[in-house]
């Protein structure tokens, strides 16, 4: 077992799935939150782009977006992320998870925004705080203190899409578990019992991570 | 006494649900009953060598030898039931009787002979290159410096260039070779890389003809052979079906009908002396 594990990098693997996760959780939530923004704010075609963006997107497979990143537009538009040659695979890679997860974490958000009062919002306004001020200081810090738990399962979700990658060309686990399978079948089951593992051994955690953290922030009231 | 009748009930219905369940795979078995089926495994998506268009006649070198074989073994085709095999799930297949055999370029590896025999191999096919035809720059694998290449995720052929041809080669897998050609066709990547039989069948597909070229130096050896579930009885005879289809001329006939218009010569070296397994 140890000459597979020397043959084939499958710790680096999952090294690679573990930064395309982090990237990728940095890059939705920041998409998330504007969408979000977007679908709160009392613009109405803010609001109408918010909507279409997320029911686009999150009714589009992770696959298609991938390959219509680098099918379409990088070998067919050739657009370059970056000079060096793999890394712009994994900057393709780290930008369709976003663009997919955000309309997740966007739903999340808002789900957390339903949590807090109504009062709140009507007594920051009444207070004189425009739209922004109102979401900074008063909504958003109670609305995300309340998103923890479905955050985390979009957290939870995104960590095991990180394998879709393998579809921008980028080497990470499930690539190199087909390529294992596929020249070890003598101990294919073996190699399907360490990725799982290791899966089990990244997700859970974060499990037992929101769990916890949503008792601590949850908002008392 | 009612829960009595209920759990009796109940288990009745269990037992009837597993009797049914099990009924299909005892008569999916090697004695069919009415009229015996060989189910041969091959792949669906590889033009050239085994391919199927919706519920069209599979075509292609591989399904061509199998249907050979099996007319010898006693089945015509029509007593043939097509299975899809890929490559991750040849071993599986055999050894859950999904399939009786598999011709789906299928490399004989002392590996794959802990868990399947082999008979054949009726193809040897080496690792090649396709390039776009107007490329003359790339000769062989050495050439691949500073240029991109592109093959299949689970394949290590493209890993094997990097390590031990041309270290400055950049890499992209996808999911498929015609992701690949396409990549290819748009000019991001210079070559595709993979046996030369599956490049040359490739480039005989409609949609591609005239547009790409098989460079024509291969530098390993892959052995195709018929996989079967281990301790199989058709070994020996499926060997002098293939001696047998060499010799009156339908293996080069198919041969040639298979790659058709892209100048692709299989090492008639390597396949006129290929030695067969032994079939133990």
């Amino acid at each position: 077992m140890g000459e597979l594990l020397s043959q084939y990098d499958v710790l680096g693997a999952f090294w690679m799935n573990i930064k395309l996760t982090v990237l990728a959780a940095v890059g939705s939530f920041v998409i998330g939150l504007v969408l979000a923004l977007c679908r709160i704010s009392p613009i109405g075609s803010l609001q109408k782009f918010g909507a279409a963006y997320v029911n686009i997107v999150r009714n589009t497979p992770l696959t298609i977006i991938m390959v219509i990143g680098v099918l379409g537009v990088w070998s067919q538009l050739q657009v370059q992320l970056s000079s060096d040659f793999d890394f712009n695979f994994f900057l393709y890679a780290v930008a369709c998870l976003s663009l997919y997860h955000a309309s997740f974490v966007c739903e999340a958000i808002r789900s957390g925004v339903n949590t807090v009062p109504l009062g709140q919002a009507e007594a920051a306004r009444a207070i004189g705080l425009p739209f922004m001020d109102a979401a900074r200081l008063v909504i958003l810090p109670q609305a995300l203190r309340g998103a923890v738990t479905p955050l985390g399962n979009t957290l939870i979700a995104l960590t095991k899409n990180s394998t879709v990658a393998a579809a921008a060309s980028v080497a990470e686990v499930s690539g190199m578990m087909k390529t294992m399978m596929e020249f070890r079948p003598d101990v294919m089951v073996f190699i399907f019992c360490i990725v799982a593992l290791g899966f089990c051994l990244i997700v859970i955690p974060i499990g037992i991570c929101t769990t916890w953290l949503s008792d601590r922030l949850a908002v008392a009231r | 006494m009612r829960r009595f009748r209920f759990l009796a009930a109940t288990a009745a219905a269990g037992l009837m649900l597993t009797a049914t369940a099990c009924a299909p795979s005892s008569q999916g078995g090697d004695e069919g009953g009415d009229g015996e089926t060989l189910r041969i495994g091959i792949k669906f998506d590889q033009p050239g060598l085994g391919f199927r268009a919706g519920n069209a006649d599979p075509e292609g070198f591989d399904t061509d030898v199998a249907r050979y074989v099996a007319s010898e073994l006693g089945f015509p085709e029509d007593k043939i039931e097509w299975v899809q095999t890929p490559s991750a799930n040849r071993e599986n297949a055999l050894e859950n009787g999904e399939v009786d055999m598999i011709l789906a370029t299928y490399s004989i590896t002392d590996e794959r002979k802990e868990r399947v025999d082999f008979a054949g191999p009726y193809f040897v096919a080496g690792q090649d290159l396709l390039v776009r035809s107007d490329e003359n720059a790339i000769k062989g694998p050495e050439d691949l410096n500073g240029k991109n290449l592109c093959s299949v995720t689970g394949s290590t052929s493209a890993q094997k260039i990097k390590d031990e041809y041309a270290e400055g080669v950049n890499l992209v897998e996808q999911a498929g070779y015609a992701e690949c050609v396409t990549i290819l066709e748009a000019g991001q990547v210079d070559a595709v890389t993979t046996d030369d039989i599956i490049l040359a069948g490739l480039a005989a597909a409609d949609a591609n003809k005239g547009k790409f070229k098989v460079v024509g130096n291969a530098f390993t050896e892959e052995r195709y052979g018929v996989g079967l579930p281990k301790g199989s009885d058709k070994c020996a005879d499926i060997n002098a079906a293939i001696e047998k289809m060499k010799e009156d001329g339908k293996w080069q006939e198919a041969l040639d009908t298979a790659t058709e218009g892209t100048g692709y010569e299989p090492d008639a070296e390597l396949n006129d002396n290929a030695e067969m397994e032994s079939c133990s």
